[in-house]
């Protein structure tokens, strides 16, 4: 594990391909109301770009970028995305979900195309802060290795 | 000329399986199993099911077998049995 992060080529290209990777995981969300793809993709995408930054730059960092309160803080705003726009269809009259039920454009295509993004992204939010709490929880502590490895090559 | 591809595949996919099972080097046993995922993804294509494709594709192969690595990191990595 230590060898691979020492490794400059490793390093440059993650840190040239996470970017890209998030975008097409923003693509893929928006994307999937009218083709293959949609949040949970998409979150899971966003999700693997995050926990193959914090797998070569360590954990320390992975936490950086999104530390565990930020996590607790996303995994429910996208359930309340998701829950306040189905409550929302209600408040209008409508069904769980209903979109067309909800005036927010002249046109109820053009409203339920902007609120099923929304749900969209909300499951994705959810989907990306669950996946990268889960490798921060399974991932073995870094300072065992750390505190390991120094040891071993002054031996 | 499609079904001998699916054959193909789903002979593939059997074999991932069984070798995922009876192998004894866990770390083996997870690439095995993301393999299998990824063979699994392109069998889902061909049944027409893109979204599970996607979705077998970014979980099975990606992100099921970095947990199972990280998992794996804290045992000594081999089956008892």
């Amino acid at each position: 594990m230590s060898g691979i992060q020492e490794s400059i080529i490793i390093r440059t290209v993650v840190r040239i391909m996470v970017p890209f990777i998030a975008l097409f995981a923003l693509y893929v969300i928006i994307h999937g109301a009218s083709g293959p793809g949609g949040g949970f993709q998409g979150g899971v995408i966003f999700g693997a770009a995050i926990i193959l930054y914090a797998m070569i730059y360590g954990i320390e960092d992975g936490k950086k970028i999104i530390s565990d309160k930020v996590n607790r803080i996303l995994s429910s705003t996208g359930l309340v995305l998701y829950a306040g726009t189905g409550l929302l269809c209600m408040v209008f009259g409508g069904k769980f979900l209903q979109y067309n039920a909800v005036p927010l454009f002249p046109n109820p295509a053009e409203t339920a195309a902007i609120l099923m993004d929304v749900v969209e992204v909300g499951i994705g939010i959810t989907v990306l802060a669950v996946m990268v709490s889960l490798f921060f929880d399974i991932s073995p502590p870094e300072t065992e290795d750390d505190e390991m490895f120094p040891e071993e090559v002054e031996q | 000329m499609i079904w001998i591809l699916d054959i193909s595949l789903l002979l593939f996919l059997v074999i991932c399986a069984v070798a995922a099972i009876t192998i004894k080097d866990l770390l083996s046993a997870v690439v095995i199993l993301s393999a299998y995922s990824l063979i699994m993804a392109i069998v889902w294509v061909e049944m027409q099911a893109v979204d599970v494709a996607f979705t077998e594709a970014a979980v099975g192969a990606g992100v099921t077998t970095v947990l199972f690595i990280a998992a794996l990191a804290r045992t000594d990595g081999r089956s008892e049995d």
